[in-house]
């Protein structure tokens, strides 16, 4: 290896800088380690779930510099020098909800929750793209995620709520 | 489900890559988005010594007009080719194929380059390259070549890719400003592999028969399938009932005698292949008129 004392080399873990839901952590991480596990294990944030980590169910559903992604089909290596939200990033400062955590509540959304959290990041992301999706839209929208309880009706329920609420706080706020 | 251990490394130089790869061969891997390689190290389907992750290198970051096709290189993320202005305007079979591909949060992590490098029979991107008669570059310490879509895939989940070797760039080639095209695929759920999909790309000549066709097939084989069969079945025609009755009769017999699993009888897949032939092949004919009528 000698010569190629100039490349970058092969490690089995390494340190990592990166930001969660506003906070600054750099950590030391095997290679293998899933961003999934990171979240869970690591800095103890279990609200991301994870379902069948392989990318189908999307429970462990993430914002990774702001687009949705499956924590579950990334390393925890890979996300050095990023910034991640979490479910647990979603509510304000006084731990009051979201508007589409609340809107979740009101339209009884969930039912066990194990699907929530990843439903609420991909719907963020969602709305933060689309503002005022058709029903067929939001239906798509949540194609990513699956849930084995509401059926989704209140679901997109709660999606249709939810906008509405973000639209008027952005007209408010303009 | 746990990856296994590895080696990691995300070298920011291309040269760099391909130092490393041709170092560790067949120990390695190589990660871009990740959305097909994580799963299969979640498995512990794929057991890499190495891992070589390829995002940092930003010279691989690009999507670019050429002349005769559009290149994308082996960084970019199908959400990104997706909502290229340029893709919009000038490639919208790409954008429409690119649309069925997983989800969205798959798409923002998952390439256009690893889908064509994982090959995946079922999978859009490889069939959409190939029936475009688009190329793949392939670079190593010892330099580049270029494969044609149907030289790369050699079969099922494979490809011509050699140990040491890394798939840099595709190239989807241009369509005619006059053809029509059309891309529709069955699917159990959204989001799902497709049972079968079908893409066209038909050329009108000035008498407005079909002077070109380009028709491409997923899921019907082990491998992406370009059809010529079908394409000369309507060359030269008008796409009257009668001759894309005939076309879909030929495509339904391309279903590989194999392609019986859970999802699907061979039965059942090729009479979704003659059914979606016919719709696709309409579509496409269909959306020509409308760009002769807006010209």
């Amino acid at each position: 290896m000698q010569e190629h004392n100039l490349f970058p080399t092969f490690s089995e873990e390494s340190l990592i800088a990166l930001t969660v839901n506003g906070s600054h952590y750099e950590k030391l991480v095997p290679a293998r380690l899933l961003l999934s596990d990171f979240l869970r294990h690591d800095l103890r944030l279990t609200g991301t779930h994870v379902g069948c980590e392989h990318g189908v169910c999307g429970c462990c559903t993430v914002l990774l510099n702001g687009e949705a992604v499956r924590a579950c089909l990334m390393l925890a290596v890979q996300a050095d020098g990023m910034a991640i939200t979490t479910i647990e990033g979603m509510a304000g400062t006084n731990s009051e909800l979201h508007p589409i955590q609340q809107a979740f509540l009101e339209k009884h959304g969930l039912q066990c929750g194990f699907c929530t959290p990843g439903i609420i990041i991909s719907v963020h992301a969602m709305l933060h793209e689309n503002p005022d999706p058709t029903e067929e839209e939001i239906r798509h929208g949540l194609s990513g995620n699956l849930c084995r309880c509401t059926g989704y009706q209140n679901i997109v329920e709660a999606v249709k709520l939810a906008a509405e609420r973000l639209r008027a706080a952005q007209k408010e706020e303009d | 489900m746990k990856p296994p251990r590895f080696q990691y490394c995300a070298p920011r130089v291309l040269d760099e890559a391909l130092a490393l790869l041709d170092l560790h061969k067949d120990d390695c891997k190589v990660l871009a988005g990740g959305q097909s390689l994580i799963p299969l190290l979640n498995m512990r389907l794929a057991n890499p010594a190495y891992v070589i992750d390829i995002n940092h290198i930003a010279e691989l970051h690009y999507i670019e007009a050429e002349d005769g096709y559009l290149a994308v290189g082996a960084t970019v993320r199908q959400r990104q080719v997706e909502h290229a202005l340029l893709v919009q305007e000038q490639h919208p079979i790409l954008r429409e194929v690119i649309k069925h591909i997983g989800h969205m949060q798959i798409r923002n992590r998952g390439t256009v380059v690893g889908s064509i490098a994982h090959a995946d029979p079922a999978a859009e991107l490889p069939a959409l390259l190939t029936c475009l008669n688009g190329e793949v570059i392939i670079a190593s310490v010892q330099g580049e070549r270029v494969l044609k879509a149907e030289e790369f895939f050699t079969g099922y989940l494979s490809t011509a890719i050699e140990p040491g070797e890394l798939v840099t760039e595709v190239r989807f080639p241009w369509m005619a400003p006059q053809a029509g095209w059309a891309f529709l695929e069955c699917a159990r759920r959204s989001g799902d592999y497709a049972l079968v999909g079908v893409i066209a790309v038909l050329t009108p000549a000035l008498n407005d028969t079909c002077m070109d066709a380009h028709i491409g097939y997923l899921g019907i084989a082990g491998q992406p399938l370009r059809a010529r069969a079908v394409e000369n079945a309507i060359i030269g025609s008008r796409l009257d009932e009668q001759v894309v009755s005939r076309a879909a009769e030929i495509a339904a017999n391309l279903v590989t005698d194999d392609m019986e699993d859970v999802h699907a009888t061979v039965a059942y897949r090729r009479a979704l292949t003659s059914e979606y032939t016919k719709r696709t092949l309409k579509a496409a004919w269909e959306r020509r008129e409308q760009r002769k009528g807006t010209a």
